[in-house]
């Protein structure tokens, strides 16, 4: 493990770097697709510990985000820090404390199929086959019943679930299940992605080919992807710029931009020296964020 | 060289093929290595390689699998029922040695013969009858009443805070114990016996709900909400289908119930029944008759059972199999 003074000189490495790479890779579109306006969030404390400190907690605190239409963009944080609560506040699932979230302009007021979430336990219907949860989503939008099987079938394929349309999801792998998620949110034709650690619970191969088709999906749909989680390397690789949160309360700690040549063509693009750099940069970003994180925990376990 | 091909995980055949040129021919060629032991047959089947080939050795396959299973199924059979003939021996075998008072406890045979009459001279068809519609329109209300309320309990936390105590103390309080009180409101005929069915077949199925949907998984919920789903096509889609096999259990404890009860209902004041019958055969001293009545009643209790199992297992068909 490296000492703390090793992360001083690779600190100094990127600044260059960002100030030349937002322009080729997030372009700063006059109108951007999310913004997020001073957005705090408390929460009435549950037990003893939070009544002692006046009865309400604080997830979110500042919360100031530009978001550009057709972005990739991850949030990555220590865990209790918010990360869920933001993308549940942009889902419209709960209502900011104070502040507002724009999304194409208009403030959310609550959930909409103009913004699709996939969940980290991919919350399929058991009772339906693969080609039935896709569906699910189409019969919310309300397209035309006759169109919803060819649409589905076509979404299946897109996430490479061709012939597995009449399986149910306790037939599927984990991976393929949230293949099917994923189908499932992108048939009805959101704007905007929200995906809450949805890699999380696979194994690191499926994992990381599930990561691939991700981006692939994204540059041939264009979605603008909000894309929460705790893993490093999967930031990296996934975002083009990545916001660092701190622990609780939440807050936006820096948000670094990615500059990764092409992030489907080379070989092994978690070998590269951009990415190692990248990496460590967040690294040390989160690292004192992960031992306050626990010092709170360990705090209120205690409590 | 895409970094996919490197994967070796189950699903990464899929991938493969999708990276590429996203067709179907290939999956046959990349998913036996690695896919899951279900991929082969489904990645075959679309491509109408099964039926010729099956057609011409699907007979001659059929009856080796026959063949080769036929012992298996025999002894299962032969385990499964041993329990019953064993006792059905003691039943012949005990008072015709005389451990048993024959008076009281008539050999099997003697039972199976008074049975065969009754059923010949039709008066096991018109108690069975009677007892069978008693017993069907008591479940069937209940089922249409429970299942509702149990939904609405479930799912609005006033009407449970609100009817919660009251359902408690009726929960509580045995369904034969209000049998006098059923009686002395709605007479001594057909409605105070299917009012005590409906009662008591109503508990079971209520419960159940209840929990079936407190029990239904949050994330299908948080999803349905981020779809914007109306509270309708909530329940409809979501709510109802995921309580289905908790729901079943209700009411299939239900169902056992409806005979049970019934049966000492039409014990107390009936002029029909198989209860009835049991205890007319009493009062006559016409003991194999009785036995007879009870063992008919065993038998319509596990057929009805069994029903419901059939219709149990159609419905949640999607459940994931638990212990192989």
């Amino acid at each position: 493990m490296p000492e703390p003074t090793h992360s001083v000189p690779t600190h100094s490495v990127p600044t260059p770097f960002l100030s030349t790479t937002p322009a080729p890779t997030a372009p700063v579109t006059p109108a951007p697709k999310i913004v997020f306006e001073d957005v705090r969030k408390e929460f009435a404390a549950k037990g003893r510990a939070g009544a002692r400190r006046g009865g309400a907690v604080t997830a979110l605190d500042g919360i100031d985000l530009e978001i550009a239409d057709g972005e990739f963009f991850v949030l990555v944080g220590p865990s209790g820090c918010g990360k869920s609560t933001l993308l549940d506040l942009l889902g419209g699932l709960a209502r900011p404390t104070t502040g507002r979230i724009l999304v194409d302009g208009r403030p959310v007021t609550g959930p909409g199929l103009d913004r699709g979430i996939v969940f980290q336990q991919y919350a399929l219907l058991p009772w339906r086959t693969a080609q039935g949860n896709v569906e699910f989503g189409l019969e919310a939008t309300g397209v035309p019943r006759r169109q919803r099987p060819a649409r589905a079938r076509e979404f299946l394929a897109l996430v490479g679930l061709r012939g597995f349309e009449d399986r149910h999801p306790h037939e599927l792998s984990g991976g393929m299940r949230q293949r099917v998620a994923i189908a499932r949110s992108l048939a009805y034709d959101p704007g905007v992605l929200l995906m809450d650690e949805p890699f999380a619970a696979l194994d690191a191969q499926t994992r990381e080919s599930l990561q691939d088709e991700l981006l692939r999906i994204w540059q041939r749909t264009g979605k603008t992807v909000v894309f929460i989680t705790h893993g490093i390397d999967e930031a990296v690789h996934l975002g083009q710029r990545v916001a660092v949160m701190s622990s609780r309360p939440g807050r936006v700690k820096r948000i670094v931009p990615i500059a990764l040549d092409s992030r489907t063509g080379t070989d092994d693009l978690r070998s590269s020296p951009e990415f190692a750099r990248h990496r460590h940069e967040i690294w040390s970003l989160l690292r004192d964020e992960v031992a306050r994180a626990q010092e709170l925990e360990k705090e209120e376990v205690s409590a | 060289m895409s970094p996919t091909t490197r994967t070796a995980a189950p699903d990464a055949a899929a991938t493969a093929t999708a990276d590429g040129s996203a067709t179907a021919a290939p999956h046959s060629a990349s998913v036996p290595a690695k896919a899951p032991p279900q991929a082969p047959t489904e990645t075959t089947r679309p491509e109408a390689a099964l039926p010729k080939p099956q057609s011409a050795t699907a007979p001659a396959a059929l009856r080796r699998r026959v063949a080769h299973r036929l012992p298996r199924l025999l002894l299962g059979a032969v385990t499964r029922s041993v329990a019953v003939v064993a006792l059905l021996l003691l039943w012949e075998v005990a008072p015709r040695l005389g451990l048993a008072d024959r008076t009281f406890l008539p050999p099997f045979s003697e039972v199976a013969d008074a049975w065969w009459g009754l059923a010949a001279d039709g008066q096991l068809a018109d108690n069975a009858r009677a007892s069978l519609v008693r017993s069907f329109s008591g479940f069937g209300i209940a089922v249409a009443l429970a299942v509702p309320l149990g939904l609405l309990i479930g799912w609005y936390r006033p009407v449970a805070d609100l009817l919660g105590p009251l359902l408690e103390v009726f929960r509580n309080t045995a369904a034969l114990a209000l049998l006098p009180v059923f009686v002395l409101l709605l007479g001594i005929g057909e409605t105070s016996k299917i009012s005590i069915v409906v009662y008591a077949c109503t508990w079971p199925i209520l419960l159940n709900t209840i929990s079936a949907v407190r029990g239904v998984d949050p994330t299908l919920l948080k999803l349905a909400r981020s779809m914007d789903l109306p509270a309708h096509r909530l329940f409809q889609k979501v709510i109802l289908p995921a309580s289905v096999p908790t729901m079943f259990t209700g009411i299939r404890l239900a169902g056992a119930v409806s005979i049970l009860v019934l049966v000492a209902a039409e014990m107390i004041g009936a002029k029909a029944g198989l209860g009835y019958l049991i205890n007319a055969s009493q009062y006559n001293f016409a003991i194999p008759q009785m036995y007879a009545g009870i063992i008919t009643i065993s038998a319509i209790g596990v057929a009805f059972n069994q029903l419901l199992v059939a219709v149990e297992r159609r419905l949640s068909s999607w459940r994931v199999p638990t212990g192989g």
